[in-house]
């Protein structure tokens, strides 16, 4: 018996070879600028190289020449859905080197303000990935909840996006009461509502789970490697929170529960953000409850400038408030490198410090820098398809990324 | 150390853990100190991959969380390269160093974590420090066929570049950098303290002369 093999379609001399192309640097699904050349072997992802720095700003460069509260603002700017968590690790390394303490007050309100942050952030990250994935309406949806939350932030510090309100001793200004029981009426009535409302939508969409269960499984192993960090690794089922583990601030106190998946697919990542946006709002209710009267900064005039009404009448004051805003203070010769859980994950800041009033170097820890190094082992074997759904569920935003 | 007023993040307190380590690592940490709570080890340039792998496999420093290059023009070999890595089982951070020069390449370590690859290139790219084994050594953050080390402290915060869309080329052109005016350098460090120069006329007092 003999085989005779069948004739290819082809002619013979035409080779088929992967197909590359070009994904960004503007598209939709690309979180901001992000140029991805894949190449494909049909619908299958062979290799991804993703080419980040297309909003490089010299961020670092640029503090190196202020003094550390002008390179304050920066922060905000790096990751633009979360400012506050950004501000957090810069205000924390500088109090670090200046060993400086932090009023009660003042912490619980950072903390209350972070995990409205945390909120926020989240609200546009689950939009926008169930949007990458095919979904509108639970985008618009969650986009009132983080309209409220802009609006907070604006009522605390005058800006709705880059509040520039944690400073190096506290935080700049207190917060009217009235704004303290709207949180609280917030997060007891309307919070749960339109959120449990839109995650009612999405969580048990058959659509929505053909496109992220068993999307990107990442071992244990893999996501220790990789640097993963936040939601990424606790997707991956490591039970790691530095809110949790290194407490900071009043996160000591707080009483709230670290989700973790079981999975470490795509769908995992998201439900730990679901699950992280209800422990959010346990916190901050907790802070609410708990927050005790007193100053919101540090009293040392040498590090936060003083009251308004104080400057009218002490000399000391006045001298301290010009200092502040012209040379600024002094941090000791030094360096840290302090890291935080921002809602994307582990954001450090590494701060040299030579003694003078500018940070000699200031290297920030990006979240999404680690994680988006992972996409092409991620998504190798995967449909291109599913490229949107594993970029959407590392929540990237390149003002962070490329600093 | 005095005491921690500051509310930063409280990791594992870090008692025994310099005497520990330099024991450990024996020849390869050249010095070891704790400051401000951070662990910080210098580690000789050929040995930092020995290091980073025995603190990896037998100390629990089971990610590298962070590469971050720092300019020290004044020095001899004016890099240092500083790895951050975290311990999530002893809930521990360490910080180790190597000083490297423009022409001495310090040994890659993307053998022992994969995400080192792009840190490393960062480095690379804002500074020059070459690494010697990444298998892809391209810059990562500035532009396509950008010249020079942008962090480097002589490199000009203007940078020397600028682009613009031309609309009779119909595409985006590179111009050297034109200022309007001078880029404002604003020194706010008193003269009384700090500042190293000579304040416009306060030579006449020193010098004497008419």
């Amino acid at each position: 018996m003999s085989f005779t093999l069948e004739q290819s379609p082809t002619t013979g001399d035409e080779v088929i070879t992967n197909y590359t192309i070009n994904f960004g640097p503007q598209h939709p699904a690309a979180h901001g600028v992000l140029r991805m050349v894949l190449e494909l072997d049909g619908e299958i992802i062979e290799r991804v190289d993703p080419h980040v720095g297309l909003l490089h700003r010299g961020t670092e460069k640029l503090i190196e020449n202020k003094t550390y509260l002008q390179a304050l603002p920066y922060f905000d700017r790096l990751d633009y859905c979360s400012p506050l968590g950004m501000e957090h690790s810069y205000v924390l390394a500088i109090e670090k080197l200046l060993n400086v303490e932090v009023p009660l007050r003042g912490q619980y309100l950072r903390v209350l303000f972070a995990e409205l942050t945390r909120i926020c952030n989240h609200m546009l990250n689950m939009g926008s990935h169930v949007m990458d994935v095919g979904a509108m309406t639970p985008n618009l949806w969650l986009f009132e909840i983080r309209e409220d939350c802009l609006n907070f932030f604006e009522r605390a510090s005058g800006a709705r996006m880059h509040s520039a309100w944690f400073r190096p001793g506290g935080v700049h200004q207190d917060v009217p009461q009235a704004l303290l029981d709207d949180l609280g009426a917030w997060l007891d009535d309307r919070l749960p509502r339109l959120f449990e409302d839109a995650m009612s939508l999405v969580i048990d969409n058959r659509i929505f789970k053909q496109r992220n269960v068993d999307i990107a499984k990442v071992s244990k192993e893999d996501a220790l490697a990789w640097g993963f960090s936040g939601p990424m690794i606790r997707a991956a089922g490591i039970p790691w929170d530095i809110r949790k583990a290194q407490p900071y601030d009043v996160y000591d106190r707080m009483d709230f529960e670290v989700p973790v998946g079981t999975n470490s697919d795509c769908y995992d990542r998201f439900m730990v953000r679901v699950e992280e946006v209800r422990q959010s709002a346990r916190i901050m209710k907790q802070c609410l409850r708990d927050m005790p009267s007193g100053p919101v900064a540090s009293t040392d005039g040498k590090v936060s400038p003083p009251k308004r009404a104080e400057m009218k009448q002490s000399m000391e004051s006045l001298i301290h408030h010009f200092k502040l805003y012209t040379e600024g203070f002094h941090v000791p010769a030094g360096e840290v490198y302090v890291a935080t859980e921002s809602p994307k994950g582990e954001f450090g800041v590494y701060l040299v410090s030579d003694g003078s009033n500018k940070p000699y170097r200031c290297k920030i820890r990006p979240t999404a820098f680690s994680h988006l190094q992972a996409m092409d082992f991620m998504c190798k074997g995967h449909m291109l398809p599913d490229a949107t759904a594993i970029l959407g569920a590392i929540d990237v935003v390149f003002g962070e990324c490329d600093r | 150390m005095s005491k921690v007023l500051h509310s930063a993040p409280r990791c594992a307190p870090n008692d025994g853990v310099v005497d520990a380590l330099t024991k450990a690592l024996g020849k390869l940490a050249i010095s070891a100190r704790e400051e401000h709570g951070e662990v910080v080890i210098t580690v000789a340039r050929e040995g930092i991959v020995d290091a980073l792998k025995l603190l990896r496999d037998k100390h629990e420093y089971q990610q590298l969380m962070e590469m971050a290059g720092v300019d020290y023009p004044d020095r001899a070999e004016r890099f240092e390269v500083v790895y951050m890595l975290l311990s999530v089982t002893k809930n521990h951070r360490l910080l180790v160093k190597v000083s490297a020069a423009e022409d001495t390449p310090v040994p890659s370590v993307t053998g022992l974590w994969p995400n080192a690859g792009w840190l490393e290139r960062e480095v690379f790219d804002m500074y020059g420090v070459v690494f010697d084994g990444n298998p892809d050594l391209r810059r990562i953050l500035t532009d396509y066929g950008f010249e020079g080390h942008p962090f480097r402290k002589d490199f000009p915060l203007t940078g020397y570049v600028e682009l613009r869309y031309s609309h009779e080329e119909q595409r985006v052109v590179y111009e050297p950098v034109k200022l309007a005016q001078d880029l404002r350098q604003f020194d706010f460090l008193s003269p009384w303290e700090g500042a190293d120069y000579v304040l416009p006329g306060d030579e006449k007092a020193e010098g004497g002369k008419a």
